[in-house]
């Protein structure tokens, strides 16, 4: 494990070790359960972010893009009465979709990421809301909605998307499976293919490696695909976890947490730097920490105050790291 | 203090390493009253840095600062301020959207009440521009005046800080023959007038005409000094080479083979209205000499295909291309080792071996997957045939000195097998030893049929080194020079806009 991911790790582990201290109700099951669902599905948006933390840009627009494909899916199975994959492959489209755009209006009309994702935080929560008239809706029938058509179908998606696997007397939460195998593909991309190092390359220095031959803003553009994709299989997997999608709420702030959870995570926002297995955990970070406060009885009023300087703390702890390693890398005179 | 016995600058045992590096091993250097003194080395021999330093603006690791007699150090610019030190930057650092007043009095402006005294400015400022020969209004925007009389107003923003030693790091690097004519003169003016001036210049001629002593700096250490009645073209090149020219630029002439690359009326983005021919063939080293800004940069860059040509004719071994961007440039054969290294050649925060296979990395894979054996053979090969020194290949191509990084650049484009290698001031920043080597590798390739252009302000470099050479002014080539013809005196009448050649 690398050293920066083995200090997150580390928090990650004592935060765990002093809430159960403190609160042993902590471990029971059912706690354990939620907060390694939370943690699957906050991670899943941080880990596409990353993508786009990497080349150097930002994406703003992840929690708009979680609430719209929550919306756009629950349209498409309860009111539309859309075959469920069907409903699955729109929302998909959708957001490559999205990420296309902002990968071309980044890279080709040359507006700044910032810009370009926070005009797509408005515009696609107001799209959101506006195709519900702002009623909540959910993807599931409720109990009155007799003749619900494809029930079997869509109840066959909720297990896949929230259910639970039990092994043993502990029930997995399915999204634990999809943050398993995206991270893992995310992982191989980044490090095993010529793309992954071609978003390092150009997060590092873009002008130097547009010398060596490699089309930048096409790699950029993926970065944003990717980004907008992962938040849309956020947005699938958070529509069958809250049953209820509030158009105007669902997602909401959620790009921060995202940003939040790379960037303790170990990605720099100046670029070229980030590992899947740190974002992950800092994802899971962030919801402990949420969960502590709850378990040891702090006012949930502090709780952004407190992630707000765990962050802080943790990439102060991380520069101090860079630093260190940089000086001995240095002292290794050629 | 006794003004007459000590001299008014000293320095000795002056240390300075970066990382990677050791710039600077134990060099001296004074300076008298009302001396021009001359310092020249080659590209990496330490000139800057010292210049740097004597300035505020790095700290010495170790060494002695004297000021007439007495110790002094500098922590930063306004240290050396205080003891009446300035630097002539090479980029210039005026405000364009200043004027002449609030440039030369910016940090600095005199006060009355807490309110800008604008009149004391003005009237301050004109007494500061007339010493240096300018007479322009002060309330003249600095960027609406021609870089030759910006400078100038540089100049008259040090005296204006009592500066009584005035450091000017290749201060005609970018000027026409005119403007340094006119920044001879104030030179010389000032001289009269008991202010000195430490001189760097690439240019030998001008040393000759200008200084009244010359050190020269090799590698990093003192390499000689020359007195007035010594400082002659020879003598220099001797001591800054160290060793007769013949033996440092180990040059034989190939029979040029066909055509690689040519050019007809080429139109770069930079100098649309001069359309611009040139060829190189197999075998050849050609030469692009000029003045900073005369747009030799950008001509390679447009062959590169960084800012592609707006029309005109560019051809690889007798074929049309088009080339949009640097991809393109590559896929029919062409590399290019960029000036800026550390922004463009290299991605600094990542390993040798992620550098020297960068663009070889798709060529290698299969299906997008990272072929590691055939990226480990990449940076073997590059490490081993550019003798690259480094601890292991995963080392931060940031903590290389600028030699080794400039292997790096090159090796990444050797494994792709390049027709036509363009080097944009291939030595900058460079010391003599991975400077022979890269020689030599020239050398090497040219003889095994590569066609190779390069840029080079060291006016050394191209009379040792090129075949051929083109000599461009403002965007235009005006003229070509044989190796027959090539000579300093010729290079400049061409460079500055004399299209005689001598």
């Amino acid at each position: 494990m690398k050293k920066n991911v083995l200090g997150i790790f580390i928090l990650l582990v004592a935060i765990f070790v002093i809430t159960a201290v403190i609160n042993p109700k902590f471990l029971n099951a059912y706690n354990m359960q939620n907060l390694i669902k939370w943690s699957s599905l906050y991670a899943v948006m941080s880990l596409g972010v990353a993508f786009v933390i990497i080349t150097g840009g930002i994406d703003l627009s992840i929690g708009s893009v979680v609430g719209l494909v929550s919306v756009v899916l629950s349209i498409c199975l309860k009111l539309e009465g859309m075959d469920p994959w069907s409903a699955i492959g729109i929302t998909l489209v959708l957001s490559l979709g999205i990420g296309l755009l902002h990968g071309l209006l980044i890279t080709k009309a040359k507006v700044q990421p910032f810009v370009v994702t926070l005009c797509g935080l408005l515009v696609y929560r107001s799209m959101g809301r506006w195709l519900t008239d702002n009623q909540s809706i959910g993807p599931m029938p409720y109990e009155e909605d007799a003749g619900y058509k494809n029930l079997e179908q869509i109840q066959g998606l909720d297990f896949l998307f929230s259910g639970k696997i039990a092994l043993g007397s502990f029930n997995l939460p399915t999204p634990a499976l999809f943050i398993l195998v995206l991270s893992i593909a995310a992982a191989v991309f980044l490090r095993r293919t010529i793309w992954g190092r071609y978003l390092f390359a150009l997060g590092n220095n873009e002008e130097g490696t547009r010398y060596s031959g490699i089309d930048t803003d096409r790699m950029k553009i993926l970065a944003y695909v990717l980004c907008s994709l992962f938040a849309g299989i956020a947005g699938i997997l958070f529509a069958f976890e809250l049953d209820s999608v509030q158009p105007a709420q669902t997602g909401e702030f959620y790009e921060l947490y995202a940003i939040a959870a790379a960037v303790l995570g170990g990605c720099s926002l100046r670029g070229g730097e980030g590992s899947v297995l740190g974002v992950v955990i800092a994802a899971a970070v962030i919801r402990l920490i949420y969960n502590s406060i709850n378990m040891v009885g702090i006012s949930t009023h502090l709780e952004f105050g407190i992630l707000g300087l765990v962050i802080l703390l943790g990439v102060i702890g991380d520069e101090f790291l860079k630093k260190a390693v940089a000086r001995k890398q240095a002292a290794q005179k050629t | 203090m006794d003004e007459s016995s000590s001299p008014l600058l000293e320095v000795s045992g002056l240390r300075k390493s970066f990382p990677g590096v050791l710039a600077l091993r134990g060099v001296s250097l004074h300076l008298q009253k009302g001396e021009v003194l001359a310092l020249i080395g080659e590209n990496g021999a330490g000139k800057s840095t010292l210049m740097k330093i004597l300035a505020g603006v790095q700290p010495a690791d170790e060494g002695d600062f004297r000021v007439y007699g007495k110790k002094v150090s500098f922590r930063n610019v306004n240290d050396a301020m205080d003891k009446g030190i300035a630097l002539i930057h090479q980029e210039l650092n005026l405000c364009g959207n200043l004027d002449l007043a609030a440039n030369v009095f910016l940090g600095r402006e005199p006060t009355k009440a807490g309110l800008i005294d604008e009149y004391e400015m003005r009237r301050q400022t004109e007494k500061f521009l007339s010493q240096v020969g300018l007479n322009l209004p002060v309330d003249t925007l600095a960027e609406s005046i021609p870089i030759g009389k910006q400078q100038l107003v540089e100049i008259a923003k040090a005296l204006s800080c009592n500066a009584r030693v005035l450091i000017m790091d290749e201060p005609t690097s970018s000027l026409s023959q005119k403007e340094t004519e006119t920044l001879f003169e104030v030179v010389k003016n000032l001289r009269s007038k008991g202010i000195s001036v430490i001189y760097i210049s690439h240019r030998l001629g001008e040393v000759k005409e200008l200084a009244d002593r010359v050190t020269v700096f090799r590698d990093g250490e003192n390499a000689g000094e020359l007195m007035q009645d010594q400082i002659d073209h020879d003598n220099m090149v001797k001591l800054m080479v160290g060793r007769e020219l013949s033996e440092f630029y180990d040059r034989q002439v190939h029979n040029p083979g066909k055509p690689v690359l040519s050019l007809k009326n080429l139109r770069c983005p930079s100098y649309p209205q001069h359309p611009l021919s040139l060829e190189v063939s197999e075998g050849e080293i050609v030469g692009v000499a000029g003045l900073v800004g005369a747009g030799r940069t950008e001509l390679l860059q447009t062959i590169f295909g960084v800012t592609p040509a707006l029309g005109g004719s560019l051809q690889i071994s007798g074929e049309a291309k088009e080339i949009r961007n640097p991809r393109t440039a590559i896929s029919v054969g062409i590399a290019l080792a960029p000036e800026d290294r550390k922004q463009h050649g290299l991605v600094l925060p990542m390993s040798v071996r992620e550098n020297s296979s960068l663009p070889s990395l798709q060529r290698d894979a299969s299906r997008g997957w990272l072929n590691e054996n055939a990226e480990r053979a990449v940076t073997q090969n590059a490490v081993k045939s550019m003798k690259i020194k480094t601890p292991n290949y995963e080392q931060m191509a940031r903590f290389l000195s600028g030699g080794n990084q400039q292997k790096i650049v090159l090796g990444k484009w050797l494994a792709m097998s390049p027709k036509l290698l363009l080097l944009d001031e291939p030595t900058r920043g460079i010391d003599v030893g991975a400077k022979r080597e890269i020689y030599k590798l020239m050398e090497k390739l040219a003889g095994e049929g590569m066609a190779i252009l390069f840029v080079s302000s060291e006016m050394e470099e191209v009379l040792g080194m090129a075949d051929r050479a083109y000599v461009m002014h403002e965007g235009q080539i005006s003229g070509e020079l044989s190796r027959d013809q090539l000579s300093e005196k010729a290079i400049m009448n061409l460079a500055t806009g004399n299209l005689v050649a001598a």
